[in-house]
């Protein structure tokens, strides 16, 4: 958690990226203007709420959009030993062929229906090496063995010839994991991976994908509604709403010093045990229609705090220190000074007196 | 596998014996008898049912008729060919009706799977359409206005085939009557793939697997189809014993000697062992390709298959 990053380690680096869906009620904007780096050996969660853009973000990274989806503006640049490709001007279909399971990897949400029913886990493991890496089916099953032995699968030899069916959901989530690292990628995309899983089975997994990250030195990205998670393993947070980035930082940045009031909405919803108050907070509302043109912050109608300006003009990016970025006119050196919600302060300042000692 | 599949022929026999029984009943109970000739005097009929066994208690006759069908022997024909046996009507006629039904079958699963995985692979242009468009086609017109049409354009006008049924030209008399039975299949098949096969590419494990980097080929022939094949083996059971069974209007229109034919004629004329013999035989098909499906499902589906192992 380097402060200052060397450009040259960037493994990722998305620009100003749009994409829309034709839908038959019209064209929905699902992203709007999203920037984000990547660097080598870093884990960026990605926060929000469902419909926010997070999967469709990681989806145009993979090539694996809908049908419908297309990407309108902006860049994804891919670093790939020091050549730069952007994966916008590629068709899918070679993004797929040429990165896809090879260089970029993903964990999908639910094992259990994410492994093909009519293949035994040998097989799936095994495709991906035998269609990247040119070595023999030999070799390919040793290294699938070794790949279900390093997620952590007991007696690999039986599980190999096994179909998903006979597994419980954590070991299947281990097989898309092995799936995943099957040919060495450098960016490995986990699209909530605990969410369907048991919150006991959820810790294993959220330190398995650690221990390898940190073996191979790859880059996650984390796709995740959950705080907990985030908080365990993330080193830098893009808080994303209605399509748009709103803020970002380091985890330090987000989680004790968050600028925007839907970062101080988000934290102050997660369940405390400590809280003086009996209810959970929530945010009100729900996120916006992107079908229509979204006029000023798409926040502002949902947001106690927001200004007049809020509901004309769309918040630019401002830097408030450090790698903190927040799209709120809140940041504006002329907003009136607005402070957090006092729960969320007291909250904070006890998770930092337990940090600091 | 072993003992499923043993598990099933026990109740697949169990269900032919029910099927026999309720028929048998249902054919006691109906007005009517074989001897219908209103010269014959009481004595004359009293000897007539002694001579063929009608006059004993029902469950013997069921008994004493269960023994020969396992015989294969089914009595003989009270008046259609007076005294001929029903076994030997069968074995000239089944063949026939099966020969069409699989014919049609055949034609039916290929052609129907190919616009099915075409429009599912297209879906939403204009190649859609037209699948789609082709299976409604054959789903609401009835197959004998297809017969019809083709007998008289084809098979009268053009001449390509013989509009009636000639046995001296077996294969070729069967091309009209297979086109005309295997629309419906056709539009079936075709209907349920392109749904099946779009449920199936919208998946968790497709996203996955193209998450892998495959080539398209192989994605589609290792996961889409494979799962798809699971669900169209389920309807193509029905549909083949539908195409059996089914094709006594088609049998009719061409003048074809199949079971379908026969049954029609038995029924009319009162004729209970052929009747008995051509319902037991429509079961026991029923059965025996539902048997053969269930089989089927479990060397495709391991689920199946490796849960009636044994872990």
């Amino acid at each position: 958690m380097s402060e200052k990053k060397d450009k040259k380690d960037r493994v990722l680096s998305i620009r100003d990226l749009d994409i829309s869906f034709d839908t038959s009620n019209g064209v929905v904007k699902a992203i709007r203007g999203v920037r984000l780096d990547l660097f080598k050996g870093e884990t960026i969660a990605i926060v929000g709420e469902s419909g926010s853009g997070k999967s469709v973000t990681v989806k145009a990274i993979m090539g694996i959009l809908a049908s419908n989806g297309h990407i309108d503006n902006g860049s994804i640049t891919f670093f790939d030993e020091g050549k730069a490709i952007d994966l916008v001007k590629m068709k899918p279909k070679d993004i797929r062929y040429n990165y896809c399971g090879k260089k970029i990897a993903m964990v999908f949400q639910d094992p259990m229906t994410s492994l093909d029913p009519t293949m035994t886990i040998g097989r799936q493991i095994m495709e991906p090496i035998l269609e990247h890496l040119k070595v023999s089916h030999q070799e390919a099953k040793n290294r699938a063995m070794e790949l279900l032995e390093l997620v952590g699968i007991e007696n690999p030899q039986k599980r190999f010839k096994q179909y998903p069916h006979q597994l419980s959901g954590g070991m299947r989530q281990r097989v898309v994991i092995a799936i995943a690292l099957s040919c060495d990628p450098q960016i490995l995309i986990c699209d909530e991976p605990t969410t369907a899983l048991d919150v006991t089975i959820q810790a294993k997994i959220l330190e398995l994908i650690k221990d390898i990250q940190y073996k191979k030195n790859i880059s996650v990205i984390y796709i995740t509604h959950d705080l907990g998670v985030v908080a365990k393993v993330a080193d830098y947070v893009a808080v994303m709403y209605a399509g748009k980035i709103i803020e970002k930082g380091n985890i330090d940045e987000i989680f004790y010093d968050p600028r925007h009031p839907y970062t101080w909405g988000l934290l102050s919803s997660m369940p405390d045990v400590d809280t003086d108050s009996h209810r959970l907070f929530a945010i009100p509302g729900s996120c916006p229609n992107l079908l229509e043109r979204v006029e000023g912050d798409a926040f502002a109608p949902r947001n106690p705090y927001a200004l007049k300006i809020d509901f004309k003009v769309e918040p630019p990016i401002f830097d408030v220190g450090g790698q903190h970025r927040v799209a709120s006119w809140l940041c504006h050196p002329n907003a009136p000074k607005v402070e957090m919600p006092e729960q969320l302060r007291k909250r904070i300042d006890k998770m930092l007196k337990e940090v600091r000692g | 596998m072993g003992k499923y599949i043993t598990k099933r022929v026990l109740i697949a026999i169990f269900t032919l014996l029910v099927i026999l029984f309720v028929l048998f009943v249902m054919l006691d109970k109906m007005p009517g008898s074989p001897f219908n000739d209103e010269k014959l005097t009481a004595d004359q009929l009293a000897l007539l049912n002694a001579k063929y066994g009608l006059d004993q208690p029902f469950m013997i006759r069921f008994i004493n008729y269960v023994k020969c069908v396992i015989k294969f022997d089914f009595g003989v024909s009270y008046n259609i060919q007076k005294n001929l046996a029903v076994s030997s009507m069968l074995a000239t006629r089944l063949p026939i009706s099966i020969q069409i039904g699989l014919q049609a079958m055949v034609v039916g699963t290929i052609i129907g799977m190919l616009l099915g995985i075409i429009a599912a692979l297209k879906r939403n242009t204009w190649i859609d359409t037209l699948c789609t468009g082709i299976s409604v086609l054959g789903v609401s017109v009835p197959s004998y206005v297809i017969a019809l049409g083709l007998a008289y354009f084809v098979g009268f006008k053009l001449g390509w085939f013989p509009i009636l049924y000639n046995a001296s030209k077996p294969f070729i008399s069967t091309i009209m009557p297979t086109m005309a039975l295997s629309l419906s299949p056709i539009a079936n098949i075709a209907r349920f793939t392109r749904s099946e096969m779009i449920e199936v590419l919208n998946s968790d494990y497709v996203l996955l697997a193209q998450s892998k980097g495959i080539k398209q080929y192989k994605l589609i022939i290792n996961h889409v189809l494979r799962n798809t094949l699971i669900s169209i083996i389920t309807v193509m059971g029905p549909l083949l014993v539908g195409l059996l069974t089914g094709s006594m209007v088609i049998e009719k229109i061409f003048s074809i000697p199949g079971l379908g034919y026969l049954m029609v004629q038995a029924i009319q004329n009162n004729d209970y062992n052929v009747v008995m013999a051509c319902a037991f035989i429509y079961s026991f098909l029923y059965i025996f390709v539902m048997l053969i499906v269930d089989i089927l499902y479990g060397i495709i589906d391991p689920r199946i298959r490796v849960a009636k192992e044994g872990e």
